[in-house]
């Protein structure tokens, strides 16, 4: 999992409530084999004027214009500025493949569906709860302004904005700690590899054939 | 020093480390991989920028997408896809892998043993339920999920918590007729299919010791139907001689080693287990699966239960959709019911054994004219060499079967073979849930010489009959 620490990203703002998980990736996609390559079906369904398909080339499907992730000024976007509720209904660990596939780092919103919340820890996404009015206010600033950024600190747990307002938010301290050392169930495990090569070297003594030892 | 449980010695050979809340990490030795459940691993591995921990300990196959007709080339893009990203995963990390084509490829679970790359005294994981089938040669083995799997691949442990223990007794003699299938049905039978959960289950007794291998490893296999993860054989000299000179087996002066701390592996006089039960091995009679649980199960010279006698409102309800779904009538003799497709595999039964035991009941005869379609099909690639060295599929194919490729096949129907609707089938395999073979498909399970027999007469019907009439002419 890619630790995060601090960015410095631009903010697309997503002005709806009750955001889906079928919305941010649609079912037609979970069939593959794969846990990345969602980013260019994220929000498949606004994104795009056809009905997307797996496998699809996507840079040849009609775009919607409407659609905030499509306008020039958001591209290369990092961070999520959202509604409440964000990530409701099915549980697909593939809404946060699929953000995290397109370059969301972050998200930010009054609330979250829970399953949603949790997933994004474990695939190294930040979901940072604000304050309704705060969040009002960044919509605000991000609507009017072309190339808004946000700085975002993990260790120091705050948003800061481009005029210099800070909002600091709250974030458990165990997921804090994954988060900011990129460990996943894996990562904790790997602080341990001395132990399992100490073990391994033991066990290749006493039983070399497992070790790929044949003769 | 406490006598142990074989499983105890197996998880005490295997922690890392011990955690204080009851979790320890354990040190895997063999992880068998295939298309299925691996991609997403693979891909979060590559993601994390993590390596592989050790190559050596994994074998790949494809298994469960695969064709078992002529064909080269999967039909279905999807499952074609599925099968060339395992290639290409293992060929990415150098991993020694089988794949469509090679002489070795094979259901994982029936490979692994064959190679010699199950072991006594392993762990073994796959992301695959029925990995307890390699319980059978006294290692600790059991399925795991794809998150595990990617664990497992990036640091060669699992993070787990040690299981109960449970001993199954067989004591007594089987008789003719009577299969490793019918003593796991009857084991199911009698604990129920929660009966093992949170249990790993040791099957031991005069009766277990007198399976061959291919026998124990139908048991242990099925060890996850009756609700345990894990289930396991103590080592003998059975399990030495089906070893000695396997291709990943060690050899010569490591072989010698070997064998003197596996016979070790076995639980200790006076050990003591969570749970025992006890089976008299000659009150096992062939089984036949009426339901759609493996536990709905009775002898084949009996009737199909009456839910109006079940005292228990929850077990009747869950009886009458079985029924239902089954297309079966209370009290009907299970000899009557007729059946329409018959698939002998899986990784419960699709070893050199039991094709030849098929093959002894369907020589000199042909399958009824309701048998819209046999299929015969073996675990691997060398087991379908072995069987055709001897003939086999010539008496097959004489009786009217399919003898075709390897893989999970009609087990579970990922590929094209398939039940349709409302079909029923008499079926070597392991589950016989509701769609498992197809939707609405209808699966009974049996022995493989039960299956051979219901083919030949249409119907059930009592094999112990024709191993009469076989053993007069
Ligand atoms: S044969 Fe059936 S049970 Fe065995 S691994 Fe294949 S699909 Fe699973």
């Amino acid at each position: 999992m890619r630790a995060f620490n601090a960015i410095n990203g631009l903010v697309v703002p997503m002005d709806r409530s009750n955001v889906d998980t079928d919305a941010i990736i649609p079912k037609q996609f979970l069939k593959s084999i794969r846990r990345t390559g969602f980013g260019p079906n994220l929000f498949d369904a606004w994104r795009y004027l056809d009905e997307g398909q797996p496998e699809q080339d996507n840079s040849q499907r009609p775009l919607n214009p409407d659609f905030v992730l499509n306008q020039a000024r958001y591209q290369g976007a990092e961070i999520l500025l959202a509604r409440k509720n964000f990530g409701c209904g099915s549980s697909r660990e593939h809404a946060p493949w699929a953000l995290e596939d397109f370059g969301i780092r972050a998200l930010i919103a009054p609330s979250y569906a829970d399953i949603f919340f949790n997933n994004c820890f474990k695939n190294g996404l930040l979901p940072i709860v604000l304050p309704e009015t705060v969040v009002e206010g960044l919509f605000q600033e991000v609507l009017s302004q072309v190339g808004y950024r946000l700085h975002i600190d993990l260790l120091q747990q705050r948003v800061v904005t481009p005029s210099g307002v800070t909002h600091e938010f709250a974030v458990e301290e165990f997921r804090k700690y994954c988060l900011l050392n990129g460990l996943d169930e894996i990562g904790l495990t790997l602080r341990h590899a001395d132990q399992i090569r100490a073990y391994e070297a033991t066990r290749a003594h006493q039983e070399p054939w497992i070790f790929g030892v044949n003769s | 020093m406490t006598p142990l449980t074989l499983y105890e010695k197996l998880w005490r050979a295997h922690v890392v480390r011990q955690e204080s809340d009851g979790t320890a990490l354990i040190y895997i030795d063999r992880h068998l991989v295939h298309e299925v459940t691996s991609p997403q691993a693979f891909e979060g591995l590559r993601l994390a920028g993590r390596p592989l921990w050790r190559k050596n300990s994994i074998l790949a196959t494809a298994d469960h997408n695969t064709p078992t007709t002529q064909q080269t080339v999967i039909a279905d893009p999807v499952s074609r896809l599925q099968v060339a990203t395992l290639d290409e995963n293992c060929a990415r990390y150098g991993l020694t892998e089988f794949p469509m084509g090679d002489p070795r490829q094979g259901i994982v679970h029936v490979i692994g043993p064959e190679q010699g790359a199950t072991l006594p005294g392993m762990t073994v994981v796959c992301g695959d339920s029925h990995t307890s089938t390699h319980g059978a040669f006294a290692a600790l083995a059991f399925g795991i999920g794809t998150s595990e799997v990617e664990h497992v691949m990036a640091t060669q442990t699992l993070v787990a918590r040690p299981s109960k223990t449970m001993r199954v007794l067989v004591e007594g003699q089987l008789s003719l007729g009577v299969t490793a299938k019918d003593v796991a049905l009857a084991i199911i039978a009698h604990i129920g299919t929660a009966g093992g959960t949170g249990h790993a289950i040791e099957f031991a007794g005069a009766a277990i010791r007198g399976l061959s291998m291919e026998g124990r490893m139908t048991l242990c296999n099925m060890a996850i139907e009756a609700g345990a993860r894990a289930g396991m054989v103590a080592v003998d000299q059975t399990t030495l001689d089906y070893l000695r000179d396997r291709p990943f087996a060690p050899r010569g002066q490591q072989w010698e080693l070997a064998q003197t701390y596996w016979r070790t592996l076995c639980s200790d006089e006076g050990a003591v287990f969570d749970r025992q039960v006890a089976l008299e091995a000659g009150a096992i009679e062939p089984l036949v699966t009426w339901g759609t649980s493996p536990e709905m199960v009775v002898s084949v010279g009996s009737r199909v239960p009456d839910p109006a006698l079940e005292a228990d409102p929850t077990r009747r309800e869950g009886m009458l959709r079985a029924l239902s779904y089954m297309g079966l009538t209370a009290n009907m003799p299970i000899t009557d019911i007729q059946i329409d497709k018959v698939f002998i595999g899986s990784c419960t039964n699709s070893r050199l054994e039991d094709l030849r035991a098929a093959a002894a009941i369907l020589k000199g005869r042909r399958i009824a004219a309701n048998i819209k379609l046999a299929l015969a099909v073996p675990g691997s690639g060398l087991v379908k060499r072995a069987a055709e060295a001897e003939g086999l599929d010539h008496i097959f194919t004489a009786a009217g079967f399919e003898w075709r490729n390897p893989g999970c096949s009609m087990c579970l129907g990922m590929n094209d073979d398939r039940l349709s609707a409302g079909e029923r089938c008499a079926s070597t395999s392991n589950r016989n849930f509701e769609g498992r073979q197809g939707t609405g498909g209808r699966t009974h399970l049996v022995s493989p010489q039960m299956a051979a027999a219901a083919a030949v007469a249409g119907h059930f019907v009592d094999v112990r009959d024709y191993q009469k009439s076989c053993k007069s002419t």
